[in-house]
């Protein structure tokens, strides 16, 4: 068992984190943060999930969300999507093992992978609306937020969502407010199996070995963490019981990475394309340098008078 | 029967200089209709592209007003410019002489008219900015609406929003290029603006960069003038 994080204390406590520690800025830049926060991570245990949804519960209560009474869907997923009022989401998918001709309930909490290299976060038209903290938390801020949903597009997970209501995007936040006071995010707290645990990026792949070697003792010879380096690592984890076929988890990704489409969008094409635009412009100001304008002269003008003359309506 | 690129209210006045209307009041409202939304979308949708010009949504009211607006602007220059794609794509079809015309691209550049051939209402070089500019918007429209998250993202999938996305880009950057090629055009071919705010352009004017479509008009005149008699 990993040591729960205790409750807070009722004294005020100071942000451990702040607009000082950003590693990364959309759309801007930002000088580099004068110290290195430890990196912090979630640990999502599938093996352990009951699929209570005691997590997508106290999101919703901590950030203060109200997702919309929805209809049955005819699936346990509840409400079927994520939406810009539910940050996380139980996905649940049924497998028939093969190899055992069993059937599998896979459950996988699904939500932000806040990654080290965030898509969404190169994606971003809007100066400081999407940032990254050295503890490896990716956050939104909504006020520069403009809503063009490019994030979406960036997002190799497809987690953020735009609200209709304000126009601008959401996700899971780590509960960047409680691990700024030294709480853990508020899913982890509800969790009554421990199936999701939180302390440094460390401590979580140490406890996800001792997780890994019990399901791997238990005949899930496959068991493994989900950390993937397509996208630098992320600090919100999975430990698999099936980690060779991740996509077994509701179309988990098995190789994760920013898209190249979005890649070459916010990169070749940025700057070739201001570069072609510039040198455009000057070709334009040189010709007119050194050819000068094209005028029309004098004698253009008797030549039209000529066979405008001979028409059989002026002189003839 | 007229010719392919003369239009009906197309009409030399003799005098001192020769006056030759060129464009009609509508055709022109529709002009500027078209370029005022395409410099609006520009500066839009530049404002997004590169970070160093989203100071340019401040034009716009600010970056959530900006990215509101711009699909906006986008459907009226489509609108637009359809309309303007009615009134001019027959005098922008291909003609053989444009082919020699661009061969002799260089003499152009040089100021050398009189060694290129004699064009329509339109030369080569304008054509392809006509041809460009349509192929470019449907390009930016149909890719603009995929993208257009507000209204449009259930209908594709994030894959095809991506290719989407991307595409805008590369058209958008093309179709601005396209623009300063008119837009110099324009002011270095001197006289060429007046077309396109009085609607008429001089004689001289219509002799030196357009004498094809000059003799076709003045062809027409005396046509009418020996054939029924015209209203003057």
């Amino acid at each position: 068992m990993f040591p729960p994080i205790p409750n807070p204390s009722t004294t005020d406590v100071a942000p451990r984190f702040s607009e000082k520690d950003l590693i990364r800025r959309s759309a801007s830049t930002v000088p580099a943060p004068e110290q290195q926060l430890t990196e912090v991570a979630k640990l999502i245990d599938v093996s352990k999930c009951i699929g209570c949804k005691a997590c997508q519960t106290a999101c919703i209560e901590w950030n203060d969300t109200h997702e919309e009474v929805g209809v049955f869907a005819g699936v346990f997923e509840n409400p079927p999507d994520l939406t810009p009022d539910m940050f996380t989401l139980m996905r649940f998918s049924e497998w028939e093992n093969p190899e055992t001709n069993e059937l599998e309930w896979l459950i996988r909490k699904d939500g932000c992978m806040h990654c080290a290299d965030p898509g969404c976060l190169k994606a971003c038209p809007a100066p400081g609306a999407i940032v990254q903290y050295s503890n490896g938390i990716v956050d939104f801020v909504h006020e520069n937020c403009i809503g063009c949903g490019y994030c979406i597009k960036g997002c190799p997970f497809n987690i953020p969502r735009i609200s209709r209501v304000d126009n601008t995007a959401y996700k899971c936040t780590l509960c960047s407010d409680r691990i700024a006071v030294g709480q853990g995010p508020a899913c982890a707290k509800a969790c009554p199996t421990q199936a999701i645990v939180f302390g440094t990026k460390d401590e979580m792949k140490q406890h996800a070995e001792g997780r890994i070697t019990d399901l791997k003792s238990r005949g899930y010879a496959n068991a493994g963490l989900y950390d993937p380096p397509g996208v630098g690592g992320t600090h919100v984890m999975y430990v698999l019981h099936h980690a060779d076929q991740p996509e077994l988890y509701s179309g988990l990704p098995r190789e994760p990475r920013i898209s190249p489409l979005v890649e070459a969008w916010k990169g070749i094409t940025k700057y070739a394309g201001l570069t072609v635009l510039g040198v455009a412009a000057g070709v334009g100001v040189l010709h007119h340098l050194i050819m000068g304008p094209n005028r029309v002269t004098e004698d253009d003008e008797e030549h039209a008078e000529e066979l405008t003359e001979g028409d059989g309506h002026g002189r003839v | 029967m007229a010719a392919y690129d003369v239009g009906p209210s197309e009409k030399v006045h003799p005098g001192k200089p020769v006056v030759v209307d060129r464009y009609t009041v509508g055709a022109r409202i529709n002009h500027w209709i078209t370029a005022a939304s395409l410099i609006l979308l520009a500066l839009s949708g530049l404002a997004l592209f590169h970070p160093s010009l989203f100071f340019l949504s401040g034009l716009f009211g600010g970056g959530q007003f900006t990215r509101f607006i711009h699909p906006w602007i986008g459907v009226l220059l489509f609108f637009s410019f359809f309309g303007l794609f009615l009134r001019f794509w027959k005098a922008n079809l291909w003609k053989r002489e444009d082919g020699t015309w661009l061969a002799r691209f260089r003499d152009v550049l040089a100021n050398h008219e009189e060694n290129v051939p004699e064009v329509g209402k339109y030369n080569a070089g304008q054509k392809f900015v006509f041809w460009a500019m349509s192929i470019l918007i449907i390009v930016l429209i149909s890719s603009g609406l995929v993208i257009w998250e507000q209204y449009f993202s259930a209908y594709t999938t994030l894959g095809q929003q991506r290719v989407a996305l991307l595409v805008h880009a590369v058209a958008a950057v093309a179709i601005i290029g396209v623009w300063i090629i008119h837009f110099y055009s324009a002011i270095w071919v001197r006289g060429t603006i007046p077309a396109m705010i009085r609607g008429s352009v001089t004689g001289g004017w219509a002799w030196r960069h357009h004498r094809k479509w000059l003799r076709e008009l003045v062809t027409m005149r005396s046509k009418e003038g020996s054939g029924s008699k015209p209203a003057e």
